[in-house]
C-alpha cells in the first residue's frame, strides 16, 4: 500500500471558554488516499469543523492543537506561516457551510477567482481569466463571462456555492475539504453542488473530506465514513461496511432518526432523547451513555477505546456493540 | 375551488390568493394564485424550493401579510376582509412557528414571560390563570416550567428553543397552527423529537397544521396531505402517500429524485437536478416550471397549466403529467 495523502494522528484540540476548557476534538486518527472520499458525520457541536480547521490549521487563535497531521510527508502543525498559506489554495482547498466565508463581497467574482489563480499558478492576466472562465462553466454557472463582472450578493446562495467551489477548484488542489457545503440549500441544489464535487474529484483524482450531520448526503458519496460523537471518532469504516453493519449504537441511532420516504406519515420517529455532553464538562464513561438505549453501567464507568471489527478498516467505540454475530441484521 | 377541498368541510380554505411585493419599481409575484383547503384535524405539507413563496403564504393565511386579491377563509369568515378587533379575536385562534428558533425569541425576556405574551395581549388579567397556562404547555412541549420560566433564550439548545416557541404557540389553544419549517435549523436528532412532538401536540389539543418545510421526507413524516410548490404556483396536490409513489408532475418528480439516500446501495443519479428557479420578478410565461422541465414543449409557455385531478384526490397543474 502506498502511503496516504493525509494522515491524522492523535488530534486534539482545546479552547478556553469561561466555563472552563472545552475539548473540541479528543484524540482523533484518520488517514485518506488520493483520490478518495472521507465523509465525517455527527450532530452540530460534535467536532466536525474544529477537526477540519486542525487539518488546515485554521483554528481559533486560543486555541491549542496537540498530534499531528502529516499532508505529503510533512506535519502541517510545525510549518512555517508561510509554506501554509502556500500550501493552502494550492494543494490545499476548503469550502464552507456558508460561501460568503469564502468570499469577499466587495470585490467582483472575477476579481477574485483571478487573483486566487494568479496567486498560485504561474498564468498572465488573460490566461487566469480564460482559466476563470473556463471554470465557472465547469461548476454549472450559466453566461460564465457575465458573471465574472459580478459581485456575490448579486448571486442566488446555490451560485454563491459553485462560485467558492470554482475558486477552491480553480489551482487543482490534492485535498478539498468541504465543511457542510449544502447545508443551507434545497435538496435540489445540493444534489447539484455533490454530483459537481463528485464529478471535479473524479476528473483531477483529488482527496476529499466530506462533513455533514446527513448520513444520506455521504451514503452513495463517500469510500469510507467516520462517526463522530463528543469531540471522538467513534466509528469509522468503509461506506459499505458501515450501512450494512454498523456496530455503534450511536450510528445506529443517528440513521434511525432519519425522517424515510417509505415510512407511512404519522409514524413516530425513533429520535435520539436529550443532548450530547456539554463539551467543557467530559464524562468518565461513554459520552453517549446518558442517551444509550443499550448502556449498562460499565458504561457509565469507562471510556471504551477504539476497536477492530471484524472487517478490515472497520472500528468501533463501544463496550456493547450491535450486530457482532454473523447473520444478525437491521 | 371547493373541488380541491377534502371530505370534510375544511378549516381553512384559501382561494385564489395573489401576494406580491413592490421591490423599487418592479414586482416580486411572491403568490400567484393559490388555492388550497385544509380539513379540521388535518396537516396538510407545504414543499417547495427556497423563495418559492411558502412562508408568503403562510404569512397570508395569518394576515401578516395583506393578500393583492383572494380569500382566506378560516371556519368560514373571509380574514382578508376582517380589520382590528375582529381580527385580533380570530389571531387567537391561529397562530404561527417560526424556522429560527433562537432568533424569534426576545433574548431579554424570561421563558415564562415570553411564553405568556399572547395570554397578555389577548386580555387574559388573572396572573394565576396565566401561570397555570403557561406551566400547562411548558410540560406538555417536555420542558419542566419550574426549571425553565426563570431562564433566558441564551441558556437554552436550539432544539430547546423551538420547544418554548411551540409551548407559546399552544398556550392560546388555537385551533389551526402554521408551521414556517420549524425543523430546517435542527439537527437530525433533535429534529426528530421536534417532530413527534409537533405530532403529539396536534393529537392532544386536536390542532389542524399547515407544515411548510423544503425536505419531502419530514413533510411526509406528518402530513396527511401534499401540495406542491414552485415559484409562487401549487404544482400539485394530493394525499401524501400517493403523491410520492406516484408523483404526476415533474417537478415533485425531480423534488423525489433529489433527495440523498442514507443506502450506499442505492448510486444518486447525476444530473437531475438542473438549474435553479427563474426570479419571481420575471417568471416565465406558461407553465412557471418549464425553463427546467424535461417534458416542456411549446404549449408549455403559451398556455399556464390549471389544476386537474389525476388520480382521486391528487391534482396536478401540468400538460404533459407523468404516467
Ligand atoms: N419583504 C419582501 N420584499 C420583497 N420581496 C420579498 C419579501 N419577502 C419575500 N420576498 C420574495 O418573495 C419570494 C417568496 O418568498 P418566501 O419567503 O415566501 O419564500 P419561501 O418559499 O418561504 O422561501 P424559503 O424556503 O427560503 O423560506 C422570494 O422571491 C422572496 O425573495
Ligand atoms: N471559536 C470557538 N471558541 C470556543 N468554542 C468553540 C469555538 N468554535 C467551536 N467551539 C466549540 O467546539 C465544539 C466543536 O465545535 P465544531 O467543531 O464547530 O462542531 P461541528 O462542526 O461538529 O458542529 C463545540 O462545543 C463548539 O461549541
Ligand atoms: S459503550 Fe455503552 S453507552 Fe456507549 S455506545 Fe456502547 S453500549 Fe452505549
Ligand atoms: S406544463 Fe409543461 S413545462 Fe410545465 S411541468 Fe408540465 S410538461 Fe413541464
Ligand atoms: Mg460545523
Ligand atoms: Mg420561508
Amino acid at each position: 500500500m502506498s502511503n496516504p495523502l493525509l494522515t491524522i494522528e492523535d488530534v486534539a484540540v482545546e479552547l478556553p471558554t469561561p466555563r472552563g476548557n472545552l475539548r473540541a476534538v479528543d484524540h482523533v486518527d484518520l488517514s485518506l488516499d488520493a483520490g478518495r472520499t472521507l465523509g465525517i458525520v455527527g450532530e452540530s457541536g460534535c467536532g466536525k469543523t474544529m477537526l477540519s480547521r486542525a487539518v488546515l490549521q485554521l483554528l481559533p487563535k486560543k486555541a491549542t492543537l496537540t498530534g499531528r497531521v502529516m499532508f505529503e510527508g510533512q506535519d502541517l502543525v510545525r510549518l512555517s506561516s508561510e509554506s501554509l498559506r502556500r500550501l493552502r489554495g494550492r494543494d490545499l482547498a476548503v469550502v464552507f457551510q456558508d460561501p460568503m466565508t469564502s468570499l469577499n463581497p466587495v470585490l467582483t467574482i472575477g476579481t477574485q477567482l483571478i487573483e486566487t489563480i494568479q496567486e498560485h499558478l504561474e498564468l498572465d492576466a488573460p490566461a487566469a481569466r480564460k482559466r476563470s472562465i473556463e471554470l465557472l462553466a465547469a461548476v454549472g454557472i450559466p453566461a460564465p463571462e457575465q458573471r465574472l463582472a459580478q459581485y456575490p450578493h448579486q448571486c442566488s446562495g446555490g451560485m454563491r456555492q459553485r462560485i467558492a467551489i470554482a475558486i477552491a477548484l480553480s489551482c487543482e488542489p490534492k485535498l478539498l475539504i468541504a465543511d457542510e457545503p449544502t447545508t443551507a440549500l434545497d435538496v435540489t441544489i445540493q444534489a447539484q453542488i455533490l454530483d459537481l464535487l463528485a464529478r471535479e474529484q473524479r476528473r483531477r483524482h483529488m482527496a476529499m473530506i466530506i462533513i455533514t450531520h446527513d448520513l444520506g448526503v455521504v451514503a452513495g458519496r463517500a469510500d469510507e465514513v467516520a462517526v463522530m460523537y463528543a469531540g471522538r471518532v467513534v466509528e469509522r469504516a468503509p461506506t459499505r461496511a458501515l450501512f450494512k453493519r454498523m456496530h455503534m449504537p450511536y450510528t445506529e441511532a443517528l440513521l434511525a432518526a432519519i425522517p424515510k420516504l417509505e415510512t407511512a406519515p404519522h409514524t413516530p420517529l425513533p429520535a435520539i432523547s436529550g443532548r450530547p455532553p456539554d463539551p467543557t464538562r467530559p464524562l468518565k464513561g461513554c459520552s453517549f451513555a446518558p442517551r444509550c438505549r443499550y448502556a449498562v453501567s460499565r458504561c457509565h464507568e469507562a471510556k471504551p477505546g477504539l476497536t477492530s471489527a471484524e472487517m478490515p478498516g472497520h472500528l468501533y467505540a463501544c463496550f456493547h456493540p450491535i450486530r457482532m454475530a454473523e447473520g444478525i441484521g437491521a | 375551488m371547493m373541488q380541491l377541498a377534502v371530505r370534510a368541510e375544511p378549516l381553512l380554505s384559501v382561494d385564489n390568493l395573489v401576494v406580491e411585493y413592490g421591490l423599487g419599481n418592479k414586482t416580486v409575484h411572491a403568490v400567484s394564485g393559490v388555492s388550497l383547503a385544509v380539513a379540521r384535524g388535518e396537516t396538510l405539507g407545504l414543499v417547495g424550493e427556497s423563495g418559492c413563496g411558502k412562508s408568503t403564504l403562510g404569512r397570508a393565511v395569518l394576515q401578516l401579510r395583506r393578500a393583492k386579491s383572494g380569500r382566506v377563509l378560516f371556519d368560514g369568515d373571509d380574514l382578508t376582509a376582517m380589520e382590528g378587533e375582529a381580527l385580533r379575536k380570530m389571531r387567537r385562534r391561529v397562530q404561527l412557528i417560526f424556522q429560527d428558533p433562537i432568533a424569534s425569541l426576545n433574548p431579554r425576556r424570561r421563558i415564562g414571560d415570553i411564553v405568556a405574551e399572547p395570554l397578555i395581549i389577548a386580555g387574559v388579567k388573572d396572573a394565576a390563570e396565566r401561570k397555570r397556562r403557561v406551566h400547562e404547555v411548558l410540560s406538555a412541549v417536555g420542558l419542566d416550567p419550574d426549571l425553565v420560566a426563570g431562564r433566558l433564550p441564551h441558556e437554552f439548545s436550539g432544539g430547546q428553543c423551538q420547544r418554548i416557541c411551540i409551548a407559546r404557540s399552544l398556550v392560546l389553544n388555537p385551533e389551526f397552527i402554521v408551521c414556517d419549517e420549524p425543523v430546517s435549523a435542527l439537527d437530525v436528532s433533535i429534529r426528530a423529537q421536534i417532530l413527534n412532538l409537533l405530532e403529539e401536540m396536534k393529537a392532544r389539543f386536536g390542532l389542524t397544521l399547515l407544515f411548510i418545510a423544503h425536505d419531502l421526507a419530514v413533510v411526509k413524516a406528518v402530513s396527511d396531505r401534499v401540495a406542491v410548490m414552485y415559484l409562487g404556483r401549487l404544482c400539485e396536490v394530493g394525499p401524501s402517500e400517493q403523491l410520492f409513489a406516484r408523483p404526476a408532475h415533474p417537478y415533485t418528480d425531480l423534488l423525489l429524485q433529489a433527495i440523498p439516500v442514507p443506502d450506499p446501495d442505492v448510486r444518486p443519479v447525476e444530473g437531475v437536478a438542473i438549474g435553479e428557479p427563474p426570479s419571481p420578478i420575471a417568471p416565465p410565461s406558461g407553465c412557471r416550471f418549464r425553463t427546467r422541465c424535461p417534458r416542456a414543449d411549446q404549449r408549455c409557455s403559451a398556455e399556464i397549466p390549471e389544476l386537474r385531478e389525476v388520480a382521486p384526490g391528487q391534482f396536478a397543474a401540468c400538460h404533459h403529467p407523468l404516467a
